[in-house]
């Protein structure tokens, strides 16, 4: 669903000719909260094996789930951060499986009646452009335990920390069509998420994995599913599943829509199938065919009663929803004036635009502090690999910074040299400034006494100006080469044009 | 020395505030009973002496300090079922043996905060599941009541065998059960006692090894109505813990036994009088119903027309919910395990060993009614069914007060009788208590007389949903015009 009219469609060229694909994520984001959903016990990531484990965690007889308002909270709070339907009713389901890092033999999901229903995120591509991709619903459910087989060849160990974690399970509409766009999707996602301080969205740590749908169609073949809603149309998906970075999912769907493609053009045809990623050799391999699926045997959980919201329960949570990435970015715009460009980069991420608007409390120009924010910060950030969260300069010492270019006190070639000295050695930059005589020097009385001389020293090229105008410029690095920088340009600019042009 | 075993609850109470006797000569004179009568009844899975008398003691000194609660010093039996912290809690199951809670159930927490004393876990059907307790893996539990003339083995009822067995045995007085088709209603029947199931809800099932969740209740097994009362007063209390906890207040149940039912209207529904139930139940009945009248209520013909359905819906809704709530028993973190080739090897091994025949056949028809494809036509459609029965009582308590009926088809059956027989025969016990837990309304059995061979019979109250203050009215009124007070010959 392209927002502008450049095409963004990726194809794949065949033998029968070109390809195209379609996406679907399903996205498990876990909620950020201190306990787990149906237990009082904690969330922490990585404390020692089996330390956060309740007697409900772990499945001891007569125990009982008990809801954690404050995960239910957290869903309502990302629905309406994704635009979506928040559902007065919704009711946890039992979804059946036997295996040892599920202790209670069945994980409590919500299958029928999800707590959030339809909505739709506007996504970012690299290039600037947008696309949005509506979202089909998202639902609470449990995290399992996990099973480690690499300590002992003969043995599994089963770690029960995650067991009974929450996780919001965000399920997508088959809007995606390209690997791009998939990492856009998720990307996009998870700056939502993070903003609405919902979900971490760490995904090394686990707090974000994305189930892959991928399935090929020829052209033509996605606008009839779209116009008709008929998955007719579209061809026989494959999910992968549990892929745990942006990277990986773009190599999991380029891998997997050629792989497909190579079977439909051999003649064979695709098998819905559940594939695992393998992110050492790149490809997907099978994990269990559609008869081998499980029948989970869904169920409304008896233990629990079904979750009634109140208008009021919602109506809070709306009130205190932060504002979202695309409204930030729309306000950068359109209050302060910067470019697309700036805005994008800087509500890209939370921390970046906490620190921007951390910076711009200081009262600089919003222009200033945005090239400030985006260039020097993010270019030094970047050449040390650093996230904006460690920065050796605050947005505090930023904005001192930035405050004395604005107010003429330094030129911004000596905030560049003050922002070094903080990025070293710390400090209050107005005192650098100060102490180390950085200041800027505007009186005009000094500038002209250094200009007569440079003149009477060089008649020569001072003649000269008259005829070459861009010569000028030897006597400004002149002047600012005598003041150590610290002249005022604007002031040595109209100085010179005077007593060489005037 | 007393003669302990034919004292009721509210005797046992009354003699220790009088100082009769102490907690602690009532504990070891009831231990010494339950080890004595073990051999004959096998009504207990463990008898903790030790334990008994520490809590006798300190419920002696709580006495003679003047802070007694309403239960000090009196020693209850309490069903396998729950978890009593530190004591062998296997739901008499092979694969929980030697399975040892770290945690107390919320009802027997609140038995011991009044006072009450623990001597014993009671022996059930395995994991809930049986009408005769001829399922639990220590073996059938024997009643004491045999008929006139006969030393024929008869069976306590189940699935709160053992409790019933122990109680009407005169070994404690009182006694916890659970009751999720009929299994507190039926062995109180069987056994002479009074046995209550309060409305969904009202007793915590933290704790309580599940079976299904919806319909389990616990409740209590007493000798009288008004122990009955104070008993399920102290075992009900709202619990965070459990999400389907009521969170209303417990109500004096206890002062509502007595009060008269004059002006009471008690419906007698026709759908209870079954082809084939023998004379007597149903001239039992008709006594009920005249013992009422006579006592000032009035007595009206209703109907439950959807009660045909009821046993069969029971049994779709009942084994969906065993078979997930089971699945938790795999032998990866406690209880049970027999090693396979594999993990799935592991799995059925365990499985297959620790589960009896009748709990694996409750599970596999809750697989199958959960399954795809046979979902819609099992499991939902019972669940259609349960909301027509919940109609059912609506409609009739719009015009009734209490419901009356007989709480079993037949007396006590001979050990064996049935357990050979088709499953669905067995199952047919429940046939009329099961509608109360459908529907989470309260009901109770009441022993009301013998048959001609000399064994107990009950009647069952039904109220409406927290309305357990009318039916312990009309169940007071009942045992005073019944005044049932046979009791087991000791042949044990």
């Amino acid at each position: 669903m392209p927002l502008d009219d450049t095409d963004h469609t990726y194809r794949i060229p065949g033998a029968t000719g070109d390809w195209e694909i379609v996406v679907g994520l399903e996205v498990h984001a876990q909620v950020k909260s201190k306990a787990k959903l149906f237990s009082g016990a904690a969330t922490e990531f990585g404390a020692e094996p089996n330390t956060q484990v309740s007697l409900v965690d772990v499945a001891m007889p007569g125990m009982l789930p008990v809801i954690n308002e404050m995960c239910v909270a957290q869903a309502v709070r990302t629905g309406l951060g994704l635009n979506a339907q928040i559902n007065a009713f919704s009711r946890f389901d039992r979804k059946n499986y036997f295996y040892p890092d599920l202790p209670q033999g069945y994980q409590i999901s919500q299958f029928k009646h999800p707590i959030v229903g339809e909505g739709e995120i506007e996504c970012e591509r690299d290039d600037g452009s947008r696309f949005i991709v509506g979202i089909e619903r998202l639902h609470l459910e449990q995290d399992a335990g996990k099973s480690i087989h690499d300590l002992d060849p003969n043995a599994t160990y089963v770690d029960l920390n995650r067991s009974g974690v929450a996780l919001m399970e965000i399920v997508s509409r088959p809007h995606v069509r390209s690997p791009g766009d998939a990492a856009a999707y998720v990307r996009t996602l998870r700056t939502i998420l993070r903003y609405l301080d919902t979900c971490g969205g760490d995904m090394e740590k686990g707090q974000l994995r994305a189930d892959v749908n991928v399935s090929v169609c020829k052209p033509g073949a996605y606008e009839k599913f779209m116009e008709t809603g008929s998955f007719e149309h579209l061809g026989t998906r494959c999910e992968i599943k549990n892929v745990n970075s942006l990277r990986f999912i773009q190599q999991a769907i380029e891998y997997e829509a050629q792989r497909q493609i190579d079977i439909i053009e051999d003649g064979g045809k695709i098998d819905q199938e559940t594939r695992l990623f393998d992110a050492n050799t790149g490809v997907t391999r099978s994990m269990r065919s559609k008869e081998e699926a499980h029948d989970y045997r869904y169920f409304p959980d008896p233990d629990l009663l079904p979750l009634e919201l109140e208008d009021s329960f919602i109506a809070d949570i709306k009130a205190k929803l932060p504002e979202l990435p695309s409204g930030k970015r729309k306000r950068f715009i359109e209050q302060l004036g910067l470019s697309e460009y700036d805005a994008s980069v800087l509500t890209a991420d939370k921390d970046r635009a906490d620190y921007f608007e951390a910076v711009l409390a200081g009262g600089a120009d919003a222009k200033l502090v945005a090239n400030w924010v985006n260039n020097e910060l993010f270019g030094r950030l970047n050449k040390e690999s650093l996230p904006i969260t460690e920065s050796p300069v605050s947005a505090d010492q930023l904005a001192g910074i930035v405050g004395q270019i604005a107010d003429g006190s330094i030129s911004g070639k000596i905030g560049k040299q003050v922002f070094e000295i903080v990025w070293e050695e710390g400090g209050d930059p107005r005192e650098i400034v100060e102490s180390r005589g950085l200041k800027q020097v505007s009186d005009t009385g000094a500038i002209e006494k250094v200009v007569d001389e440079l003149i009477a020293a060089n008649p020569e090229q001072a003649a000269q100006v008259k005829d070459k105008p861009k010569t000028m410029g030897w006597f400004v690095g002149q002047v600012m080469k005598a003041m150590q920088g610290k002249a005022n340009p604007q002031a040595v600019n109209e100085i010179l044009q005077k007593k060489l042009l005037g | 020395m007393t003669d302990f075993s034919a004292l009721s609850l509210t005797d046992v109470l009354a003699g220790l505030e009088a100082k009769d006797f102490t907690a602690v000569e009532l504990a070891e004179a009831t231990v010494s009973a339950a080890e004595a009568a073990q051999p004959a009844l096998n009504a207990f899975t463990v008898i903790d002496g030790a334990r008994a008398v520490d809590m006798a003691r300190a419920s002696d000194a709580r006495r003679a300090k003047g802070e007694a609660g309403v239960l000090d010093g009196a020693p209850i039996a309490i069903k396998d079922l729950f978890a009593v912290k530190g004591v062998t809690t296997t739901a008499s199951s092979n694969i929980l043996k030697g399975f040892e809670p770290t945690y107390e159930s919320s009802v027997t927490q609140n038995l011991w905060d009044a006072g009450a004393v623990f001597f014993a876990k009671t022996s059930m059907d395995e994991f809930a599941m049986g009408s005769s307790n001829e399922t639990a893996n220590t073996g059938p539990v024997i009643n004491p009541w045999r008929a006139e003339g006969s030393d024929e083995n008869l069976v306590p009822g189940g699935s709160s065998g053992g409790s019933a067995s122990a109680l009407a045995a005169g070994i404690s007085y009182g006694a916890t059960g659970t009751d999720t088709g009929g299994s507190i209603r039926q062995p109180a029947a069987f056994t002479g006692l009074v046995g209550v199931k309060p409305t969904y809800g009202r007793c915590s099932r933290w704790g309580v090894v599940a079976f299904a969740s919806s319909l389990d209740h616990p409740g209590p097994f007493a000798k009288t109505v008004k122990d009955s009362a104070l008993l399920t007063q102290v075992m009900a209390s709202h619990d965070p813990k459990d999400s389907t906890s009521y969170p209303g207040e417990v109500p004096n149940w206890v002062e509502a036994v007595g009060k008269s039912v004059k002006g009471l209207k008690i419906g007698v529904p026709k759908e209870y009088r079954m082809d084939g139930m023998p004379g007597e139940i149903e001239t039992l009945w008709s006594k009920g119903a005249e013992w009422l009248r006579a006592a000032g209520a009035e007595v009206v013909d209703i109907s439950l027309p959807m009660t045909k359905y009821a046993l069969p819906a029971y049994y779709i809704i009942a084994p969906a919910e065993a078979s997930s709530n089971l699945a938790r028993y795999d032998g990866m973190r406690y209880g049970a395990r027999v090693e396979g080739e594999d993990l799935i090897d592991t799995y059925e091994k365990t499985r297959a060993a620790g589960f009896g025949k009748e709990v694996q056949r409750r599970i596999l028809i809750g697989t199958y009614v959960l399954s795809a494809g046979y979902y819609d036509a099992y499991y939902l459609k019972a669940l259609k069914v349960r909301r027509k029965i919940l109609e059912d009582f609506e409609r009739a308590f719009a015009q009734v007060d209490a419901i009356l009926t007989p709480t079993t088809p037949s007396a006590a059956f001979g050990i064996g009788s049935k357990a050979k027989a088709d499953p669905i025969e067995m199952y047919l016990n429940d046939i009329f208590t099961v509608t109360a837990n459908i529907a989470g309304v309260p009901a109770m059995s009441v022993p009301a007389g013998l048959d001609a061979s000399g064994l107990p019979l009950g009647l069952q109250v039904i109220t409406k949903a927290l309305d357990e203050a009318t039916m312990f009215t009309v169940a007071g009124a009942i045992e005073d015009a019944a005044g049932f007070k046979a009791k087991p010959k000791r042949w044990w």
